[in-house]
């Protein structure tokens, strides 16, 4: 019980949209595509429930080819955007809709649609016109739609998109429980690494149309591979380095590059009064301490970010909280902090 | 400065109503009043009393419905794989078709009632079992070729801005392509083809040409019957009974057309996006269609133009166009000016529908609820009014000061925008309902005030709608005769439909060569105005987009 | 709410047409250099001078020779202006609304089967021109002079020569019709909605009398074929407009015009006229009651009857001038027939049983 995606390619007018994307997702589990917007992640939800035709490539479920295959055959699910909740039927009327068109009768589908109601906590809401709903009522019954038909792939399009922080917040840590008892194969789609984190069991980078790193979610974040992947993920300090290799950190590699400097290994310290380390830093050592100067601290999460002045680099590290705006530190990079990243 | 500009957002709040208010009752409610109340002072009321106990006419009021109910059904059906085509997908062409379907609507029913004769004659329907000369059969065939571009491109226009999204979800749900239509499309695209078969209705209902030239001599409607008794027969009183009778019922399809439209006003964002192309097989079959309703009759018509000489010394020659230049003998112009006067008046009679259907859309979109159905249905009647008695009515209303109209050269295009005004009320009202009530949040976020909100918001998308109903007022006007007829005209201010009609009231191969190619000659500049018209809306759309 | 800052091309357009719309709402009548569509004529509710201009309502089917109507300008200084309202039905019925408060001064057009309702609606003046010595007794049928009769013409039989020889001869009479020798040729107007189908209806009834029920029963037999309309008569069912039938009701002059009108040239009508089975009608003019123009009108009068306009007529409108002495066209002379002894029936006869005799066929032919 497994989707692949072999090669998929797709164009609009020969602009190329998609390219050669290759995926799996078993049953269980959550892939999570995260990419910014425009790089190609709905039409590849869209492309999989065949509401795009690809140019090139196969969608396959259990090794059966469904390229072919019209949307209303495949047994997907897709929860838009937007909803898309259908404005002139209610809530109980969008969410049997599935049911309807595949068929089951009228006392049957009422008994499954409370329970799908019930399952996203919205009990009772059935009779309620759609403009009537707020942004997170309405995205409970599009998953709740999308649930009930009872699709064997479930794919969500930026579920929260257009809901406030918190909410979303909440609705992540909800679905997060509704998708594990649910167990299915799910393709959920964000730009938000956030997110992406708190529900993925994969993560798939896409970015221009291609698949640029895909693994589990310590790998990804610990090795993201490309520039681009890395801003993706939600990495802030992205080092450039000279022609050779240096930056105010010090040498941390063999010639012009990009690394990652990993925000969460970053040690922040006692004054130093040193130059950097001329030494070159083989990725995975230590590094420093180096002089900074703390320019602004922030809390995000309940935890402290400081901004640091390293010789004119900008970085971003946690901190306990102890240091203020204007101290001079010492800044380290702990073993495996620095990595290299191509593109 | 604010006391300046609370002054003139009132004023223009006051325009919005008072210029539909006060074309609608000069131009159509005191003239119709007028006659209604002189046949009744000569005892149409009597009459009307007599009437109803007739079988006779009964009889006329049962065929004017049934005939207008099954020619409005039969229209939608025709039109829909097309609207289908040009709102859902995309190919080479689109605006050329999307044009050319319009051009029927400009055709005089003495023209295309001679092409549907041969047309039968040609395919053996003259005769027979399947005999449709002088029968029900032709009346429905004409009504579908005349009406077809209505629900085309009302419906169509009205399609094209309909989100695809909940499509798709119905179809990622399970739905077939069939119940994602039925359950989906067709729900939100409703109040479109309620608005698009009210006007058919409305069209046949009053069908005037193609009920004694197609239907034979036999078959008689409200509007036939008007005519003749008022003309035929100088009977005021009896077209008067008629008329009211007419106008009552037109009152009460309209009340449930309209509230049909409302029933369901679906807020829905117009998302642009890249439709797939059309498959060969769709084009073709679409294409097919439409060739089969439209294309035959045109191409006879064509081939007549294009024809000089009777039978066997028949001979292809371009010399009845050649000829359009040159006055004949009994027209007053030559049959180019003509045309020339058709597409002036078509512009005046346009422009005026495009401001007062749009105000009026306004008006009824945002307006209350009762000045809203008001106008709702008073700018419908000037459709379902018998020519007689608006063209009566005006001379015998607009005769002294300060509306001394009689003879003024206005009165011919204003006849004309009284019937383009519908049109573009039809196609304006559901889009400007469609606009998400959000986008004009979002503007009054902005900053913008509620007029301004309006004009950055609503114009824009409506723009499209605007012009699609402008370019309908423009072939109306183009193509009207009734109303025009009743008018005094100086001979120099001849349209082409009038040319048309002297062309072929005397004999000669010469003037019937002519006026095919008059007909012609008119399709073609239709489509290039349809062409032009919405072009300029696609662009006001594009420039508009937020 | 529709001027804003960012004036707009399109926006100047609606605003100029709100503007017209409303100015032309508010009396501004007439301004003609706003829509420029004005070639030359003045309206007629703009005529203060008497002697200024004089104007004419007709029927569309009127025209005459450019010079002509310039003709009576230059003898009299008085312009026309002409006002066309529809056929001589709508023409009628306009002018009997509007009776007492005419639209112009001279009205044209108004056929002997129309003339006694217009007559009874007191739609004229009395005016005895002096130009009417010249005109037959036969054509003057109002004594009193409310209408002077300007042309004539008739209405008959007609029939494409090809589809006939010595064999098989054309119908020479109005009996030959019912004669299955004919069967399924012949198509006919519907006098309810026709004029020249009413015009061969009063022919039949004036040649049968009461027993035209009986003809028209034994046409329907012989299987005639009714149309609404002249036109889909002529161009619909008949030969010519390559219909299958090849006889039909229309007028006596439509040969000439088939040999003016061909295309390519030809040298003989390709129809011929039944003469025995014309009906006359004879188109008059009058002065309309309440014209503010009288001295004006009669002149105009006169000039209707006058040789510059009597001898324009016939290739205009395809009928002859009432002036016994104008000069024929050629044309008119070789193809026109113009029948001995045509049917004619008393105005007041047509105005008192027309409707009657109308129902009455209708049961008869349609039923």
């Amino acid at each position: 019980m497994s989707l692949r995606v072999d090669g998929l390619s797709v164009a609009f007018d020969g602009v190329s949209v998609l390219d050669g994307v290759d995926l799996e997702v078993a049953e269980g589990e959550v892939l999570v595509l995260l990419g910014p917007s425009g790089c190609g992640k709905s039409t590849l939800l869209r492309a999989i429930a065949g509401l795009e035709r690809p140019s090139a490539g196969r969608i396959l479920w259990d090794d059966k080819d469904l390229t072919e295959v019209a949307t209303h055959g495949r047994g997907f699910g897709l929860m838009f955007q937007d909803h898309a909740l259908f404005p002139h039927r209610d809530v109980a009327g969008n969410v049997e809709f599935g049911l309807r068109v595949a068929g089951m009768p009228a006392d049957q589908r009422s008994h499954r649609v409370a329970r799908a109601l019930e399952m996203v906590g919205m009990e009772g809401f059935g009779g309620r016109r759609i403009d009537t709903l707020s942004g997170g009522e309405a995205q409970r019954v599009a998953l709740a739609r999308s649930v009930a038909a009872g699709p064997r792939l479930l794919m969500l399009d930026e579920p929260f998109g257009s809901l406030d922080r918190v909410l979303r917040e909440r609705l992540t840590e909800d679905l997060g429980v509704l998708l594990r008892r649910l167990g299915q194969a799910v393709v959920h789609v964000t730009h938000d690494h956030d997110e992406a984190f708190a529900l993925a069991d994969r993560i798939a980078v896409l970015g221009d149309g291609r698949i640029l790193r895909i693994g589990n979610p310590a790998e990804v974040w610990a090795d993201p591979g490309t520039v681009h992947a890395a801003e993706c993920l939600g990495h802030e300090n992205l080092v450039v380095l000279d022609g050779s290799g240096c930056c105010p950190l010090g040498r941390l590699g063999d010639g012009p590059g990009t690394v990652l400097v990993r925000g969460d290994r970053l040690v922040i310290g006692a004054p130093a009064d040193g130059q950097p380390a001329a030494a070159q830093v083989s990725a995975g050592r230590s590094v420093g301490p180096v002089s900074g100067l703390v320019v602004r601290t922030s809390i995000r999460g309940g935890r402290t970010v400081v901004v640091l002045d390293v010789g004119g680099l900008c970085l971003r590290a946690s901190s306990d909280g102890s240091t203020s705006v204007g101290d001079r530190v010492g800044v380290s990079v702990a073993d495996g902090g620095v990595v290299p990243l191509s593109g | 400065m604010g006391k300046l500009r609370e002054l003139v957002r009132i004023s223009a709040r006051v325009l919005c109503v008072a210029i539909p208010v006060g074309f609608l009752t000069i131009f159509f409610l005191y003239p119709v009043g007028s006659i209604l109340v002189r046949g009744i002072g000569a005892g149409g009321l009597e009459r009307l009393v007599g009437l109803l106990g007739r079988g006779s006419f009964r009889g006329v009021v049962w065929f004017t419905l049934w005939q207008a109910v099954v020619s409005t059904v039969l229209a939608v059906l025709v039109a829909w794989p097309g609207a289908h085509l040009l709102a859902r997908r995309r190919f080479r062409g689109q605006a050329v078709l999307r044009a050319a379907v319009t051009v029927p609507f400009v055709l005089p029913t003495v023209v295309v009632g001679g092409a549907f004769l041969a047309l039968f004659e040609r395919f053996g329907l003259s005769d027979g079992p399947l005999r449709l000369t002088r029968t029900v059969g032709a009346i429905l065939a004409a009504h579908v070729f005349f009406n077809v571009a209505i629900v085309l491109r009302t419906v169509g226009t009205f399609w094209e801005g309909l989100d695809t999204r909940p499509e798709e979800q119905a179809r990622v749900l399970g739905a077939t392509p069939w119940q994602a239509f039925r359950w989906v499309t067709l729900p939100r695209l409703w109040p479109a083809v309620a608005a698009a078969a009210s006007i058919v209705f409305l069209f046949c209902f009053t069908s005037f040409g193609v009920i004694l030239i197609l239907g034979g001599p036999t078959r008689a409607t409200l509007e036939t019957e008007i005519w003749r008794h008022a003309v035929f027969r100088g009977d005021l009183a009896s077209a008067t009974a008629l008329a009211v009778v007419q106008l009552v019922a037109v009152m009460a399809m309209v009340v449930v057309a309209n509230s049909m439209q409302r029933r369901r006003a679906i807020g829905q964002v117009p998302v642009r996006r890249t439709l797939p192309r059309a498959s060969g097989r769709l084009l073709a079959g679409n294409l097919g269609l439409l060739a089969l309703v439209l294309g035959f009759p045109i191409a006879v018509l064509v081939e007549r133009s294009l024809t000089t000489g009777r039978g066997a010394d028949a001979t292809w020659s371009v010399r009845n166009y050649v000829a359009l230049a040159d006055r004949v003998d009994l027209l007053p112009i030559s049959a180019l000016a003509a045309l020339r006067n058709s597409l002036l008046f078509a512009v005046v009679a346009a422009g005026m529908a495009v401001v007062v259907g749009g105000l009026a859309s306004v008006v009824v979109v945002h307006g209350r609820r009762t000045t809203s159905r008001l106008f709702d249905l008073g700018l419908m009647l000037p459709l379902g009014a018998s020519a007689v008695t608006v063209g009566f009515g005006m001379l015998i209303a607009l005769d002294g000061p300060p509306l001394d109209f009689r003879s003024s050269r206005w009165l011919v295009p204003v006849a004309h925008a009284l019937v383009g005004v519908p049109f573009v009320m039809r196609t304006v009202v559901p889009t400007l309902r469609s606009i998400d009530q959000r986008l004009r949040e979002a503007a009054a976020v902005l900053g913008a005030s509620p007029a301004r909100a309006r004009r950055d918001v609503d114009l824009p998308i409506a723009a499209r709608a605007l012009a699609v109903g402008g370019a309908f007022s423009f072939a109306v006007s183009l193509g009207e005769f009734g109303a025009t007829s009743f008018l005094p005209r100086h001979p120099d201010q001849l349209t082409a439909p009038l040319a048309l009609f002297r062309l072929l009231g005397t004999p000669g191969e010469a003037l019937r060569g002519q006026a095919m190619a008059l007909s012609v000659v008119l399709m073609v500049l239709t489509a290039a105005s349809v062409l032009v018209i919405e072009g300029m809306g696609r662009r006001g759309a594009v420039r508009g987009d937020l | 709410m529709c001027i804003g800052p960012r004036f707009r091309p399109a926006t100047a357009l609606m605003v100029a047409l709100v503007v017209a719309v409303t100015a032309s709402a508010c009396g501004g009548t007439d301004n003609l250099t706003a829509v420029p569509l004005s070639s030359g004529g003045v309206p007629a509710t703009e005529a203060p001078s008497p002697t200024g201009s004089v104007t004419l309502i007709t029927h569309d089917s009127f025209w005459v020779s450019e010079g002509t109507l310039r003709a009576f300008t230059a003898d009299t200084g008085i312009e026309v202006v002409l006002q066309m309202a529809g056929d001589t039905g709508q023409m009628v019925s306009t002018a009997i609304l509007t009776a007492g408060d005419p639209l112009g001064d001279v009205m044209f057009g108004v056929d002997n089967t129309f003339l006694q309702r217009a007559l009874d609606a007191d739609l004229f003046e009395a005016y005895e021109s002096p130009a009417l010595v010249g005109v037959p007794e036969s054509l003057r049928l109002d004594p009193t002079h409310r209408v002077t009769p300007i042309d004539f013409g008739d209405v008959c039989v007609n029939f494409w020569i090809d589809r006939f020889d010595s064999d098989n001869p054309a119908p020479s009479t109005l009996a030959d019709l019912a004669d299955p020798a004919y069967a399924d040729q012949l198509v006919v107007q519907n006098p309810e909605t026709s004029s020249p189908g009413l015009a061969f209806l009063l022919a039949t009834i004036a040649e049968y009398g009461d027993g035209w029920e009986d003809y028209w029963a034994a046409l329907r037999r012989n299987g005639v074929v009714v149309t609404s309309g002249w036109e889909d008569a002529y161009y619909g069912e008949f030969v010519s407009g390559g219909g299958d039938r090849s006889i039909v009701v229309s007028y006596a002059s439509s040969p000439s015009a088939e040999v003016i009108y061909a295309d390519p040239p030809v040298d003989t009508p390709p129809t011929g006229v039944v003469t025995s089975t014309c009906f006359r009608q004879i188109e008059f003019a009058g002065i309309l009651a309440g014209t503010e123009h009288r001295p004006a009108a009669e002149l105009l009068v006169d000039f209707l009857l006058s040789p510059t306009f009597q001898e324009d007529i016939p290739l205009n409108m395809f009928v002859f001038p009432a002036l016994a002495s104008a000069a024929l066209p050629e044309v008119f002379i070789d193809f026109v027939q113009k029948p001995e002894d045509p049917h004619q029936l008393d105005p007041a006869e047509i105005e008192a049983n027309r409707n009657a005799w109308t129902e009455r066929w209708t049961e008869i032919v349609l039923r």
